[in-house]
């Protein structure tokens, strides 16, 4: 544990990537086989099913630090990360033992189905036998998510060194279902060339923002355009007569779209399309808000499924006849793919079509009317280019359209978490409606650290009332935020809802009499109701 | 005795102002940190250590009186007494008493003895006026034996690869501190300007300190591998370019908190304060054996409530200070 800890604080301390990458191929090449293997899972997002939950750590530091619960909340609230809350306020510990991280992972998967007081009995004397920077681990091991900066890139990199595979070969090798308490990394690598998992996705591969004029591509007639859309980036695979689906954050959905089921039987063995999952009635995507009433749910009810039905939206042929054909040029692919997509002929499997244009401004033009076909702008595709993996410039844009914008005023503010910690870097946003400030949006991104550091000490100077961890501050520093739709909602006071709203800049120029009014939110509500 | 007004704690009975943030005409000075001793007044008190200090941040023709620790002064009958507050060289607690009643302000204190400073020592009083920075139970200081040992090793780590080690630590106090418990680990430091202005007038007051050089754009590139070289936190990304290779390590109590300390853009943090952590500055309230306590500067809604729970009566009071240690921590 001592040494994963020691990797976990390099790599979170570390702002150069050459030093996080030493740091983790020397772990590869010295830590124990069954604890690397465990690290590879926790880095590439494969969180082990969480048998304590953060009620109960709570409340068992409460008991072994006296504090007040209150006491425990703000200390909370100035961390901003819980397992590191807990690590801090915890005492020394009294029982100091080395294990490795496997051991204590298996202890933790272990306690799945026991009772509450076996489960408090093993978490504090796990406390009371690890060291702050070891229990920092340990709580975050439980409570899931090390959001400490090593990319998937960052670890098929040092995967790669260590085991002299080149990177792209590699990650494939380790992407999709596997179990850290069964494969090791070697059972990985050999896997792959015995061929065994049939649910294996490929990596896929990730546009840049085109930041450019367009003309700079070189000649159109090179590229292929389609309709950014706003759903969930997919993978479906049909092999062994069976069907998976995965998300772009490598989990496997198969189950949360039943509408798919269908293409088991429709679709040919040997089938890898690349698409996306999106809410689609009468041939058009309805608007992102009604595919969020699908995502994170357990079961899907009859209801849901009529108001929000799903289709995929393919782009990529990936997989052809079991044969992987991403080295195909885009071309080839594209052209294989209407076949297919045009032989199976379902309802929820389309085409997500192409563009026609034949001069840049032609498709400037086009781009404009994104919104239109509930899409968030154009993607530009290199028609000679293979499917590459992971994020790489040059064959893949996407060319968003700028999103909307209003100037508000901040209302409250809260600190943030990670990085952000003791900060005021949670602002929630109003308009006017005649005397009133109505809320109506939640931003946390859009200022550099310096503006952050600004508004902080501002907020720390102005706040007017306190409610457990908010502060309401004077109305009075207005922002411009951004956002990429707007839909009705009924959970809202403002009565609407936005998809990803940002600030775009402190408008320090701007009087509080001059933001924007409910009534122009509605306003633009109704030019764009779906 | 003393009440709390947009210039600062006034004792009105005595007719002066402690770390008062406005000018005013007589000005009793707990320390020479920029948010406690501030420009424009007219007359100032403070420790015998704490005068030149003064000095070098307010100017030379400042109207200031020095007296020791323990020495007894009356204004209007008020007696005025400072006592040593462990914080950095010169500070002190400020002891008032009339009519057998007293009060304290504390300043800013820690209770550890740092190997300079006169060590902290608590004072019995009726009403304490204490800081707050670091009052939330989180921020539990290791030995200093342990942070400098961690410092050493950090040092010599980073000379493996004949890089610098860049530490960032407050000009008055912090420096002389990290300065003092290296000095085993080089011949001379290498400082900024600041540091080396406060070190100078410090030794010109008789005060033993470790070798130092002043870095100039004439100090030549081979001077740095290895070194050892202290920067207030102000200190530029640019300035520490001619020093490369080199690692930056911050010392702040601030750096208890991941998270603050990856915003730094800092390579180490070690948690060394100045200030009292919380045990700290529960055992320094209830030594004090005071019936009320008013909590300054830094988590003093949390620590006010803290207390009262406790069983102390305790309240909130908005200061000017503590501005200089926030500002310093986010702005570099």
């Amino acid at each position: 544990m001592q040494q994963f800890a020691k990797l976990v604080q390099v790599i979170s301390n570390s702002t150069k990537t050459n030093e996080k990458l030493s740091a983790l191929s020397e772990y590869f090449a010295t830590a124990p086989a069954r604890d690397k293997t465990w690290v590879l899972a926790l880095f590439t997002g494969r969180r082990p099913k969480r048998t304590v939950n953060t009620t109960q750590l709570k409340n068992w530091c409460i008991q072994e630090t006296g504090l007040p619960e209150w006491l425990f909340d703000e200390s909370y609230h100035t961390v901003g990360d819980l397992g590191e809350t807990i690590a801090l306020l915890l005492p020394p510990p009294t029982d100091r033992k080395a294990a490795p991280l496997h051991y204590w992972m298996e202890q933790l998967l272990q306690l799945d189905k026991a009772d509450e007081t076996t489960k408090e009995k093993f978490i504090k004397s796990a406390w009371s036998s690890l060291d702050e920077s070891e229990r920092f681990v340990f709580n975050k091991l439980i409570t899931g998510g090390f959001r400490i900066g090593v990319s998937q890139k960052m670890m098929v990199n040092a995967l790669a060194k260590t085991w002299d595979i080149p990177p792209a070969t590699l990650s494939h090798m380790i992407i999709g279902n596997w179990d850290p308490r069964e494969a090791t990394i070697e059972d990985l690598l050999h896997l792959h060339t015995t061929g065994a998992d049939a649910s294996r996705p490929y990596p896929f591969y990730l546009a840049y923002p085109l930041e450019t004029p367009p003309e700079e591509l070189g000649p159109p007639e090179e590229w292929q355009a389609e309709w950014k859309w706003d759903g969930i980036r997919g993978q479906i695979i049909k092999r062994e007569g069976q069907l998976f689906v995965w998300s772009r954050g490598e989990e496997l959905i198969t189950e949360k779209f039943p509408e798919y089921q269908p293409l088991a039987t429709a679709l040919p063995d040997g089938v890898v399309l690349d698409g996306e999952i999106l809410t689609y009635a009468n041939n058009t995507p309805l608007p992102f808000q009604t595919l969020q009433t699908r995502i994170g749910r357990k079961t899907i009810t009859r209801k849901q499924l009529q108001e929000a039905p799903v289709a995929f939206l393919a782009y990529d042929l990936l997989e052809w006849e079991a044969a992987d054909i991403r080295d195909y040029p885009l071309s080839r692919r594209r052209a294989l793919l209407e076949a297919l997509v045009q032989q199976v002929h379902q309802p929820m499997l389309q085409l997500s079509p192409v563009i026609s244009f034949t001069e840049w401004p032609q498709l400037t033009a086009l781009r404009e009317e994104a919104r239109a076909h509930v899409s968030e702008g154009v993607m530009l595709k290199k028609l000679s280019a293979p499917y590459q993996v992971g994020r790489k410039r040059g064959d893949w844009w996407k060319w968003k359209i700028d999103p909307f914008t209003v100037d508000a005023v901040m209302l409250y503010a809260q600190k943030g978490h990670g990085r952000r910690s003791n900060l005021y870097t949670d602002y929630t946003f109003a308009v006017r409606d005649g005397d009133n400030l109505v809320p109506f949006a939640k931003a946390y991104s859009g200022l550099t650290d310096k503006e952050i550091a600004e508004v902080d000490s501002w907020i720390k100077r102005h706040s007017l009332e306190k409610f457990g961890p908010v502060r309401t501050v004077e109305p009075v520093q207005v922002f411009e935020i951004a956002f990429e739709g707007i839909a009705a909602s009924n959970r809202h006071k403002s009565g609407i809802a936005l998809r990803f709203p940002r600030i775009a800049r402190w408008r320090k120029d701007k009087p509080v009499s001059e933001i924007n009014t409910l009534d122009d939110l509605k306003r633009l509500l109704e030019m764009h109701k779906g | 005795m003393i009440t709390f007004t947009n210039s600062g704690l006034y004792c009105a009975a005595g007719d002066f102002y402690i770390d008062p943030w406005k000018p005013v005409t007589r000005a009793v000075i707990t320390h020479a940190h920029s948010d406690h001793a501030r420009f424009g007044s007219r007359y100032y008190l403070c420790e015998h250590a704490t005068v030149p200090l003064l000095k070098i941040r307010l100017g030379q023709d400042i109207n200031v009186q020095g007296i020791s620790y323990y020495e007894s002064i009356y204004f209007n009958g008020v007696k005025v007494s400072l006592h040593p507050a462990g914080h950095i060289i010169g500070s002190a607690q400020i002891r008032i008493e009339k009519d057998g009643e007293v009060w304290v302000v504390s300043g800013d204190y820690k209770l550890e003895n740092d190997g300079l400073s006169a060590p902290f020592e608590p004072v019995k009083c009726h009403t304490f006026i204490t800081e707050s920075t670091f009052g939330l139970p989180i921020y539990r200081w290791a030995p200093q034996d342990q942070l400098f040992a961690g410092i050493g090793q950090w040092i010599d780590d980073n000379r493996q690869s004949a890089k610098a080690s860049v530490l960032l630590a407050y000009s008055l106090g912090k420096a002389q501190r990290v300065m003092q418990h290296l000095q085993h680990k080089t011949e001379k430091f290498l400082v900024h300007g600041a540091i080396a202005n406060t070190q100078e007038a410090l030794v010109q007051s008789g005060w033993k300190l470790p070798p130092i050089e002043h870095i100039t754009p004439e100090t030549p590139k081979s001077a740095f591998p290895n070194s050892i070289i202290i920067a207030p936190p102000s200190a530029d990304v640019s300035w520490m370019k001619k020093f490369s290779p080199y690692a930056l390590g911050i010392c702040s109590g601030w750096m208890t908190v991941r998270g603050n300390m990856r915003r730094q853009n800092a390579d180490a943090g070690f948690a060394l304060s100045d200030h009292a952590d919380w045990p700290g500055l529960l055992s320094a309230v209830k030594a004090t054996g005071a019936q009320k306590v008013y909590v300054t500067h830094g988590f003093s809604s949390v620590f006010a409530r803290y207390l009262n729970e406790q069983g102390i009566p305790a309240e909130e009071v908005v200061t000017a200070y503590g501005e200089e240690e926030n500002g310093n921590i986010v702005n570099n």
